[in-house]
């Protein structure tokens, strides 16, 4: 039990379940190239790196030229996995992600970490609450924003089965579980029904998935019975489930760390 | 082609028709028409992006698609965009126009040559006023530590850029400089003269390292009243101008004089 999640378990932060999926998946398949921009022990992709130093590069603090580089990789039939803090990898490199990535459809594999205000006491230039937005706004994208270690695990798997680019953000904190394993069924683009409910539905993703299921709990104790959605995939967006939400229970609230602007809400 | 659609970058094209032929057809470009998409094909990027109607007239010659396709340059529905988009046409490596990026896709193609223990070569043309451009620098210090072996950057250095020289608005000394700081080997020739282009290509292939070649060159290079105006820099030429620039060139005697070999390797006739 824990004071921030009542009823919940905390599990391992989504960053470090990246980390593990992606060292896992290395090991599957040797096609996977790693690079990221001095801060893989912070994205974790450091024990890729431990594991597979022939397919590992850190280019150094040079967020543009990372994504440069998948491009070229990329084009030349390697799939780059690449990552750096959200607000540095998405924001930095936008026009590189946009050119080299985004228009060409190239299958690069992008990772921001740090996502969200929930890594706390660094400050605004480290938070992200505009890296969906923007990653949205790239051609041909999946957008994707596990809620615990386990689906984190799933989303990793699943975008290295997608063939085009795919962004992942990840968290610095430890999440709380909102899966008991890895969800077999996952789907990008397929939103997940946590709670029934007909009253109210809140549509949540990232860290939020577990505020929002203990926000049904507390609505149950006064008789309202929210609907808990986990949006985990903001593009493409399960827009039927949101028009289910509406009609069968009247109200949506949206929890997200991002901007009004451009995110899920 | 630019005359016919009435917009394009005549200057910056016509400064890199040296560079861009001897690639082409001085058997330096490794590619084969019949399998353009070939995992072991050379890779050129036109970093530069602005200058690809002198691609696009290469690859034509080279067979890459008929010669009257040229007619539809930056026209709608036209698979030859006013910069190079990757997916458009085989041949076409990298999307560009937003300058700078050329360079850090070249890295990692150069990369992925090796770490796959492949033959192909990466050929980025850059411009000398796109050097001013952070990201270059980022990837000539990225491949100047990781050191690929199969890595040309060819600087076609007419001196201007659209706003005017670029001594005068951002100056690059000492360039090559630069490029040896950051563990490039850098050669400089002139860039209009076929012999020292052809020269300085195939020391690049022998270096296995990362190579730049700063090719001195004339913006408007061939048309009298274009060399170094740089009025012309994205202005394409009036009826009166397409005129007097095909009156200098002799168009009759320009007919095909170049072809593709059987082996798909680019070579003089």
């Amino acid at each position: 039990m824990n004071s921030l999640y009542p009823g919940l378990t905390i599990g391992k932060a989504t960053r470090d379940a990246y980390g593990e999926a992606l060292k896992a998946l290395g090991a599957l398949h040797d096609d996977i190239v790693v690079l990221d921009a001095d801060l893989a022990k912070s994205t974790k992709s450091y024990d890729f790196g431990q594991a597979y130093p022939d397919r590992f590069i850190n280019v150094g603090i040079q967020e543009a030229n990372m994504v440069g580089m998948a491009g070229g990789f990329a084009s030349c039939g390697k799939t780059p996995f690449i990552s750096s803090f959200a607000s540095f990898v998405v924001l930095k490199g936008f026009d590189q992600l946009r050119m080299a990535v985004a228009y060409p459809n190239l299958n690069v594999k992008v990772c921001g970490s740090h996502g969200g205000i929930s890594l706390g006491e660094d400050g605004v230039s480290q938070q992200s609450v505009e890296d969906i937005a923007l990653a949205c706004a790239l051609p041909n994208f999946v957008v994707c924003m596990p809620a615990d270690e386990h689906e984190m695990r799933a989303a990793v798997a699943a975008a290295y089965a997608h063939k085009g680019p795919v962004y992942i953000r990840s968290g610095r904190p430890k999440a709380p579980l909102v899966y008991k394993e890895t969800p077999s069924e996952f789907q990008f683009g397929r939103a997940d029904e946590l709670r029934a409910g007909t009253d109210v539905t809140i549509i949540a993703n990232g860290m939020l998935v577990g505020a929002a299921l203990v926000a049904a709990d507390r609505l149950a104790k006064d008789g309202i019975e929210a609907r808990v959605l986990n949006m985990a995939t903001v593009k493409p967006l399960d827009d039927q489930a949101v028009r289910r939400a509406a009609a069968e229970t009247g109200a949506i609230v949206v929890a997200e760390e991002h901007l009004l602007t451009g995110g899920l809400g | 082609m630019l005359h016919e659609s009435k917009s394009g970058h005549p200057g910056g094209s016509l400064s890199a028709v040296e560079l861009v032929t001897a690639l082409y057809f001085g058997g330096f470009l490794r590619y084969d028409v019949a399998d353009q998409d070939s995992a072991d094909r050379d890779r050129f990027i036109l970093s530069k992006g602005h200058g690809v109607p002198v691609q696009y007239a290469a690859m034509a010659e080279a067979g890459f698609f008929d010669v009257a396709e040229l007619k539809t340059l930056r026209k709608i529905d036209s698979r030859l965009q006013g910069h190079p988009v990757k997916g458009s046409m085989p041949g076409i490596e990298a999307s560009t126009g937003s300058l700078g990026q050329g360079l850090s896709i070249g890295v990692g193609m150069a990369m992925a040559s090796d770490m796959d223990k492949m033959d192909f070569r990466t050929w980025v043309l850059l411009g000398d006023g796109e050097c001013q451009e952070g990201q270059v620098w980022e990837a000539a210090m990225a491949a100047g530590h990781h050191k690929p072996s199969k890595l040309v950057a060819i600087v076609d250095a007419n001196d201007f850029q659209l706003d005017g020289p670029v001594d005068a608005i951002i100056t690059l000394d000492p360039f090559a400089a630069k490029w040896e700081s950051m563990n490039w080997v850098v050669r400089e020739i002139d860039g209009h003269d076929m012999a020292a282009v052809c020269d300085a290509f195939s020391w690049a292939e022998s270096q296995f390292r990362p190579v730049c070649i700063i090719a001195h060159t004339v913006k408007g290079k061939g048309v009298s009243f274009m060399e170094h105006q740089n009025s012309y820099h994205g202005v394409a030429p009036s009826d009166d101008e397409l005129a007097r620039s095909l009156a200098e060139f002799d168009v009759a005697t320009l007919e095909p004089t170049l072809v593709t070999s059987g082996n798909g390797k680019g070579v003089s006739k």
